[in-house]
């Protein structure tokens, strides 16, 4: 087996081959979630908990029903009613939980390292479900797998990521596994919402759509959060519509066979065109959230297989 | 009382020049430099060539008191000064509440004489609780005992209080000591925009934000004619603003902490907190810049920025954690670090560490001349030892070169002719 973390925290500690281990096991997975008996018993006996500091329904909701189809025990903690309310820090909070001796822990927080700081404290397998604007490593894996489900391939693509870069986890993880897997990456953004230092990440800049989309083979849209769409890091919401928004004007200049992807939730109207968006023959937005599953169950069932085996050398007494 | 440090390397700061011989203190003062012999009755400490210079005078050390003695005490922050050949403390006003009164003046300078065996000098608050509205009762603190004025790392952002100060500041001849930061432009800032901060995710600021502050702080010097001292210049910006200003005859100093000269952003590695500053470091271009200033003498001043924190202000998301490392007792090995690499002489080391400091204070130390006062650190600087935090004598472990290996230990501290720190035959 070539996957060989402990943890999930991110996209930039994962070697290629890691990558694909990962996109070939969630293919099986996506198989078994196309059947009418969905379940699997590779983590039977086993704890995921979902510790979700910041509000989520979709990502909660797949790595909840991801580890149910797998058979472990999944039990959900969301911020609203834990006693992070009452001032317990994040470390006394991982400290309490590791000790009821979780399998899993599948954590989300506003802030960056956040999940890097925990997952130094307990003993199980952590799972980063985004952290602040750092990394949201399971996106970018259900991305490329439904790239390389539409594409045939993830290598030798044109991506361009388009909207609201600076404060997106799911683009940073985007673009650390595009690079990894070989393909040209555009990113294309006002330049106020375009992070410093980006462009030495090897990726083409942007500020015109219509140029950046010029034969792109996959156009990945942006959510662009409520609160920064007001005169502070944009003018207004519709000059930012006319402007970066994804509507079939814009899109033509892509290739004929150009990919529309979404991480949502989307505002229909802001970043893109509502049509387009529900167009099958554009738009693979509905598989991102089918691949979103098989990959949040390859992901476990891989840090599990680690788990047991660390576990048991542990056992016999051997080093690891 | 006669010791007689025989057999040393002798680190002179004012000639930039170092030679062996012996050097004799006689009660508080350095009595006689050179090859004379050992006096009767005196006491002998044989050196074995190993370094001697002038103790440390380190501008901005941050001690707990009053407000947070569990983080740093007098006591503690003297003990840990002795054992890293810091000999006088310019502590900090940043404190809880702030020093900005000639009554808790009069407090801490009590609490330090009775705690600490190196000397300790305050600084005070230039404005009211450091909150950049009304300036201090300066006068009052001058005649206290206040050696500088500043708010340490609050930047006043109305210029109208700020030019108010400064210029009654340059009335009583007061040494004013700012923190070059724009305000805005850093406000929620972490690191230093780049590469890294994106690749980390964390919220930067851009380096323009120095020179920003500096430049609007020197038309304000230029205006009220005040005497003015950057806390920290740390970005190769900011460099032709301070030339320029010194070119023009301002009187400006500069400084910048040994961890700017030391480290760069990519210590932080995985949100290692320890490595959060204010400023917080910069590119490693920068930091090169920075050694050559001081090397030239355009930065003026290094300093440890000596910043306390407990475990829980600093195990927490690197966002939320709070700034500062201790480096009282890491500054001289930090220091040898630059002096290895073929960057800065002991003397040129110690030019900016002792001299400077103690000249731009008005203070008589940093300095190796007969009737000098006897504050001298005898140290190897070629040591080599793996720092264990555990072993730091701050109450604050918050060290960022936890587990590292360093050169340069200090062997004996003397503070006005007497040994603070060092075994004793």
């Amino acid at each position: 087996m070539t996957f060989r973390a402990r943890h999930l925290l991110g996209i930039e500690h994962l070697a290629p081959d890691e990558i694909r281990a990962v996109l070939d096991l969630a293919d099986r997975y996506v198989d078994l979630n196309r059947r009418t008996v969905k379940q699997s018993d590779v983590l039977a006996g086993m704890t995921q908990i979902n510790m979700f500091f910041e509000n989520s329904t979709r990502t909660q909701a797949s790595f909840e029903l991801a580890g149910k189809r797998l058979g472990a025990d999944v039990m959900n903690m969301s911020v609203a009613q834990s006693s992070v309310k009452k001032g317990e820090t994040l470390i006394d909070t991982a400290m309490t939980l590791n000790a009821m001796h979780p399998d899993l822990l599948v954590v989300r927080h506003g802030a960056s390292g956040a999940v890097n700081l925990l997952a130094s404290k307990v003993n199980c397998a952590v799972l980063n479900a985004g952290d602040g604007r750092h990394e949201h490593p399971t996106q970018a894996l259900l991305d490329a797998l439904t790239i390389r489900r539409a594409k045939g391939r993830i290598q030798r693509l044109t991506v361009a990521i388009c909207g609201d870069i600076a404060h997106s986890r799911v683009a940073r993880s985007n673009l650390i596994l595009l690079g990894k897997m070989e393909n040209r990456i555009r990113l294309i953004a006002p330049p106020t919402l375009m992070p410093p230092g980006v462009q030495d990440f090897g990726c083409e800049l942007y500020d015109d759509m219509k140029k950046g989309l010029e034969g792109a083979d996959v156009v990945m849209m942006l959510r662009l959060q409520k609160e920064r769409m007001d005169g502070g890091f944009i003018p207004s919401e519709r000059e930012y519509y006319h402007r970066f928004g994804l509507d079939a004007e814009k899109l033509a200049y892509a290739k004929e066979d150009a990919i529309v992807m979404h991480p949502g939730p989307m505002n229909r109207g802001v970043e893109i065109d509502g049509t387009l968006a529900d167009d099958i023959n554009r738009s693979v937005i509905q598989d991102q959230v089918e691949m979103g599953v098989a990959v949040r169950m390859a992901c476990m069932d891989l840090l599990a297989r680690n788990l047991r085996a660390e576990r048991g050398a542990k056992l016999a007494g051997v080093m690891v | 009382m006669i010791t007689f440090l025989a057999n040393a390397r002798i680190i002179d700061p004012e000639s930039l020049t170092e030679r062996e011989g012996n050097v004799i203190l006689d009660g508080r003062l350095i009595a006689a430099i050179g090859s004379a012999q050992a006096p009767k009755h005196a006491r002998v400490i044989d050196c074995g060539g190993m370094a001697l210079a002038p103790g440390i005078v380190d501008l901005g050390v941050k001690v707990g008191e009053p407000g947070d003695r569990h983080k740093e005490s007098f006591r503690s922050a003297g003990l840990a000064a002795a054992a890293g050949g810091v000999t006088t403390i310019i502590a900090r006003p940043d404190t809880n509440p702030a020093i900005d009164t000639p009554e808790v003046l009069e407090f801490v300078t009590r609490r330090a004489e009775a705690a600490s065996p190196v000397r300790i000098l305050h600084m005070a608050a230039l404005t009211k609780g450091r909150a950049g509205r009304e300036m201090t009762e300066i006068g009052f603190l001058l005649d206290a005992g206040a050696v500088a004025f500043t708010d340490a790392d609050h930047v006043t952002t109305d210029t109208k209080v700020l030019s108010r100060a400064l210029t009654y500041a340059r009335s009583l001849g007061a040494l004013v000591i700012g923190h070059p930061q724009d305000p805005g432009l850093s406000a929620g800032a972490a690191v230093t925009n780049g590469k890294f901060a994106s690749l980390r995710g964390l919220p930067g600021v851009h380096p323009m934000a120095e020179r920003m502050g500096f430049d609007r702080d020197m038309a304000l010097v230029e205006m009220t004619g005040a005497r003015y001292h950057a806390d920290q210049i740390t970005t190769a910006r900011a460099l032709p603003a301070l030339e320029r200003a010194k070119a023009n005859g301002l009187d400006v100093t500069a400084g910048i902490s040994i961890h700017h000269l030391t480290l760069n952003e990519l210590d932080v590695g995985d949100y290692r907190t320890f490595f959060k500053l204010t400023p917080p470091l910069r590119a490693e271009e920068d930091r090169l810049a920075m050694v050559d200033a001081v090397a030239s003498g355009l930065i003026d001043i290094i300093c440890s920025m000596h910043t306390p924190q407990d475990e829980e202000s600093k195990r927490l998301p690197f966002e939320e954690a709070a700034s500062g490392a201790v480096a009282l007792e890491t500054f001289l090995p930090a220091a040898m670090r630059l002096y290895h690499a073929g960057h800065l002489t002991l003397p040129q080391l110690f030019r900016a560490m002792a001299l400077n400091p103690a000249r731009r204070l008005g203070l008589p130390q940093g300095r190796m001349a007969e009737g000098a006062p006897a504050d001298l650190v005898l140290f190897d600087p070629d040591a080599p030892f793996l720092l264990d935090r555990a072993t730091l004598r701050s109450k604050s472990r918050n060290t960022p070169f936890d587990g590292q290996r360093m050169e340069g230990k200090v062997l004996a501290t003397f503070v006005g002719g007497a040994q603070v720190f060092g075994e004793r035959d």
